[in-house]
C-alpha cells in the first residue's frame, strides 16, 4: 500500500534514528502500550537501531494477551454447549485456557467459527434462529465499538438468540497501575493511537501531570513509531512531562464522538482482571443494565467458574515490562508458539511471541539435534 | 476461468437430471455410480480424459526415471476468483511434478463428494479440472467416486495423483542448496491465499486478487533448457515462502537471508495482510516457484525466467548463507533483521 509503504521509507528512518541518537544523553525507558506497536518494533528491528541505554519496554496492550484465563475458561464451557454457535476472532482460537482452547473445542464437535466482524455474528444469529449464538468480545477501546454496536443491533432488530461474552479493558487505568507498581521503571509511555482515535486524548494529559511521564500518542509504522520515540526522548532530556499527538493524521483530540456515545449506551465501566497482571479498578467494561440480557455469562450460567495460571508462566511480568521474554527461564523451551504456557506467547501481538517469532536467533540457543528442525521440539 | 459456464438444465439424461444433487447412490458403483462417470466426468473432462474404464490404466511411457506424487485438495471455497478447486487438483500435482523436472504425462483423479451436493457444481469443478489438464497438457487416465452421508464431508474433494518423467542428468532436489547459492522467486507473492480469503464469509476487499493458479512445468522446462545446476526447485504453496524456504533451509543445513524489499508483494496483497495481520511470506501461492541456483548463473536463469509468461515477474530475494544454519532470516527495510519462522498452523486473522 502507497499510503503504509510511505511510512516505512528507509531513509526518513534513517534521519529520524540519527536524530534520536543526536538528542539522548542518558538512557531512558519508555513503554509502547500497545502489543501491533511491540510487533511493528521487533519485527522491523527498530529497537535495534536505538541509542544504547534507550530501551522499550513492552507494555500490556495485546488484548488477546490480557484477557483473563477465567474468561476463556468461560469461553470454552459456553462453546461446547450444544446447540451454541460460538463466534470469535482467529486469534482467540488457540489461546489456552485450563489445558485447552477452542480449537480444542472445535475438534470435539463444538460449533466454533471465526469471524471478522461482530455483525457476522449477529447475521449467524439470525439466519439460525433455533440455535444460540454468542460472540467473544474482548479488546481494548478499539474493538468495543463495533462490539456495542452490534448488542444495540440485536436489541432493535428484536433478536434474541444472539449473546456477547464480554471481557473489554481499558488503557488508561492500566497506566496508573503500571506507574504505582513499585517496581515500575517507565519513565515514559508511547501511548496507543488507535485507542486514542475512538476515545480522544483527553484522559492522557492528568496521568502525565500525577506521575511526571511524557506520554505520546503514537502509530504502528515504523516511522510513527520511530516520531513517537523522538518526541519522548526530546521530552524527557528535557525534563518534560506532556501529552502529545504524534498521531495527528488519525487521532482528533475528541476522538470519535459517535463512538464514545454508543459506548456510553451500552457499556459501563467495571473492575476487570487483566491476565498475567490481576485486578485494576475500574478498568474495563461490562454490558450495562439495560443490555443484561445480552450477557451470555449469565444466559449460560459460567459465572462462577475460577481457574489459575501456569506456575511457570511469567507473562504477568512481561506484561508489566518488568522482565522482557527471554528472561523467563521456559521461553523457547517449555514455552513455544507450538505449546504456549501464556498468552503473551500465542497472541500474534504478544511480546513472548514477536521475541521468540523475530529473535530466536538471538535468544534461544541454537544448537539442535539434527533431524528434528524444529527448536520447540528438544 | 469456469465460473462463468452455465451449468444449469447441463446434466440431461434421466438419472442425473432427476437427481439435481449427489445421492448415495452415486458412490455405490452400480448404475448411477457410471452414469456419474459417462454423463458428467467424461464429458467434463472433453480431450483431457482417456480413460477405458477398466479396473487400472495401462500406461506405456518412455525410458528413464519416472516421477509419482499426490496431493488432495480441500479448499474451501470451490470456486474463487481466478479458478477453482478443479484447477488446483491440476495444477497443484503437476507443479510437484515439475518441482522434480519432471515433464508431467498422467494424473489419476479421486473424488469424495458429499450427498447434498449440486451437480452443477461438480460438473463445474469437473470441466474446470479437465481444461487445466489439456492447458497442462496431462492425461487424465483413472479415477474413483466415492460418496459420504450429508455432514461427514464438505462438498467437494479431490484427490490427484501423478506420474511423469524426469531427464537424464536433472537432479533436483532440496538438500542441494549451498552457501553461496542465489534464491530465486518467479513472482509476486501471496496471491493465492488472498484470492481465496477475499471470498471467505465476511471477508469483502475493495480489489480483486486473482488466484494466481497454473502448471509451472512449461517454466521449469525453459529454466532446465540453460544447462544451469537448478539445485531446488519448489512451489510455495501451504504455507507460502516462508514454510518452503525453511524446509530447504533444515534439508540442507544452509541458512537462507531474504532482503525484505526485494520481496515482490502487490499492493493488494499487502493491504490484506495488513489488514488481517498476515505475513505474505506465509500466504499461499499455487502459480509460483522458488528455485535455488548457483550465484554466478543467476542473472541468466532470471533472464531465462523472463521470457516464460509465467517467469515474467521473476526475481532474486536472497542466497544461502554459512551464519544461522537452517534458519532463515529477512533483512528489514530499516536495516534490522527478523526471524522468518514456519507459520504454526493455520492462519488467524488478528483482533485488532
Amino acid at each position: 500500500m502507497k499510503y503504509l509503504d510511505e511510512f516505512s521509507d528507509p531513509d526518513l528512518a534513517r534521519r529520524l534514528v540519527d536524530e534520536i541518537h543526536a538528542e539522548t544523553t542518558q538512557p531512558w525507558a519508555m513503554m509502547e502500550v500497545c502489543g501491533g506497536q511491540t510487533h511493528s518494533i521487533i519485527r522491523h528491528g527498530i529497537d535495534q537501531l536505538l541509542p544504547d541505554g534507550v530501551e522499550m519496554i513492552h507494555g500490556p496492550g495485546c488484548p488477546v494477551c490480557v484477557t483473563p484465563l477465567e474468561i476463556i475458561d468461560k469461553a470454552l464451557a459456553i462453546a461446547e454447549q450444544p446447540g451454541v454457535i460460538f463466534c470469535s476472532f482467529g486469534d482467540m482460537l488457540r489461546v489456552p485456557g485450563s489445558g485447552r482452547d477452542l480449537f480444542a473445542i472445535k475438534g470435539a464437535g463444538g460449533d466454533v467459527r471465526v469471524v471478522y466482524s461482530p455483525l457476522d455474528a449477529l447475521r449467524l444469529a439470525r439466519e439460525n434462529p433455533d440455535r444460540e449464538v454468542v460472540f467473544f468480545g474482548i479488546g481494548f477501546e478499539t474493538t468495543a465499538p463495533a462490539n456495542a454496536m452490534t448488542v444495540y443491533q440485536a436489541r432493535r432488530q428484536g433478536i434474541a438468540n444472539f449473546s456477547l461474552l464480554v471481557s473489554h479493558v481499558l488503557v488508561p487505568p492500566a497506566i496508573a497501575a503500571i506507574m504505582e507498581s513499585p517496581t515500575c521503571r517507565v519513565q515514559a509511555f508511547l501511548a496507543a493511537g488507535h485507542v486514542c482515535s475512538v476515545m480522544g486524548t483527553s484522559q492522557y494529559p492528568p496521568l502525565a501531570e500525577r506521575y511526571g511521564v511524557p506520554i505520546v500518542v503514537t502509530g504502528f509504522e515504523p516511522l510513527d513509531i520511530l516520531e513517537g520515540i523522538r518526541r519522548t526522548v526530546i521530552q524527557l532530556e528535557a525534563g518534560r512531562h506532556e501529552l502529545e499527538n504524534a498521531y495527528a493524521r488519525v487521532v482528533p483530540p475528541e476522538g470519535n464522538l459517535p463512538a464514545q456515545e454508543m459506548l456510553r449506551d451500552v457499556f459501563e465501566v467495571t473492575d476487570r482482571t487483566w491476565r498475567g497482571i490481576g485486578m485494576i479498578p475500574a478498568s474495563g467494561w461490562r454490558l450495562s443494565d439495560r443490555y443484561a440480557d445480552f450477557d451470555a455469562e449469565t444466559r449460560f450460567a459460567v459465572g462462577d467458574i475460577h481457574t489459575d495460571e501456569s506456575k511457570l508462566c511469567r507473562s504477568g511480568e512481561v506484561l508489566q515490562g518488568l522482565i522482557k521474554p527471554h528472561e523467563c527461564a521456559a521461553f523457547g523451551k517449555e514455552c513455544t508458539p507450538r505449546n504456549p504456557l501464556g498468552a503473551t506467547m500465542v497472541s500474534s501481538e504478544g511480546a513472548c511471541a514477536a521475541y521468540y517469532t523475530y529473535r530466536r536467533l538471538e535468544h534461544v540457543e541454537l544448537s539442535q539435534p539434527s533431524g528434528t528442525g524444529l527448536v520447540e521440539s528438544r | 476461468m469456469s465460473n462463468d459456464l452455465d451449468f444449469e438444465g447441463w446434466v440431461c439424461p434421466l438419472p442425473l437430471r432427476d437427481t439435481p444433487t449427489i445421492v448415495m447412490g452415486h458412490g455405490g458403483g452400480g448404475a448411477m455410480s457410471g452414469e456419474l462417470i459417462e454423463q458428467l466426468f467424461l464429458p467434463a473432462y472433453g480431450g483431457a480424459a482417456r480413460a477405458e474404464l477398466g479396473d487400472s490404466a495401462v500406461l506405456s511411457v518412455p525410458a528413464g526415471r519416472l516421477a509419482f506424487s499426490t496431493d488432495s485438495f480441500v479448499v474451501k471455497p470451490m470456486f474463487f476468483p481466478g479458478g477453482s478447486i478443479g484447477d488446483l487438483a491440476v495444477n497443484g500435482t503437476v507443479n510437484d511434478l515439475a518441482m522434480a523436472g519432471a515433464t508431467p504425462l498422467f494424473l489419476s483423479t479421486a473424488f469424495i463428494l458429499a450427498e447434498g451436493t449440486a451437480l452443477s457444481d461438480i460438473g463445474r469443478v469437473a470441466t474446470a479440472l479437465g481444461k487445466a489438464a489439456e492447458v497442462a497438457g496431462v492425461q487424465l487416465v483413472t479415477g474413483d467416486t466415492k460418496v459420504v452421508d450429508s455432514g461427514s464431508g464438505d462438498g467437494v474433494f479431490v484427490n490427484t495423483a501423478g506420474i511423469g518423467v524426469v531427464a537424464d542428468g536433472v537432479e533436483i532436489g532440496p538438500a542441494r542448496a549451498r552457501v553461496g547459492d542465489a534464491v530465486i522467486v518467479s513472482g509476486d507473492i501471496g496471491v493465492h491465499g488472498i484470492a481465496v480469503m477475499s471470498c471467505r464469509e465476511g471477508l469483502e476487499f475493495g480489489t480483486t486478487v486473482v488466484s494466481d493458479t497454473a502448471p509451472l512445468h512449461g517454466l521449469v522446462a525453459e529454466m532446465l533448457a540453460t544447462g544451469i545446476d537448478v539445485r531446488v526447485l519448489r512451489d510455495p504453496t501451504r504455507g507460502g515462502v516462508a514454510a518452503t524456504l525453511n524446509e530447504i533451509a533444515r534439508a540442507s543445513g544452509v541458512g537462507i537471508e531474504l532482503v525484505e524489499r526485494d520481496l515482490p508483494v502487490p499492493a493488494e496483497v499487502k493491504d490484506a495482510c495488513g489488514l488481517l495481520g498476515l505475513d505474505p511470506l506465509q500466504v499461499a501461492n499455487e502459480g509460483k516457484l522458488l528455485a535455488v541456483v548457483p550465484a554466478d548463473r543467476a542473472e541468466e536463469l532470471l533472464a531465462a525466467m523472463h521470457r516464460h509468461p509465467l517467469g515474467s515477474g521473476a526475481r532474486r530475494i536472497g542466497r544461502c548463507v554459512a551464519e544461522h544454519p537452517r534458519m532463515v532470516v529477512a533483512r528489514t527495510g530499516l536495516g534490522g533483521t527478523r526471524v522468518v519462522d514456519l507459520p504454526i498452523g493455520e492462519q488467524l486473522p488478528r483482533i485488532c
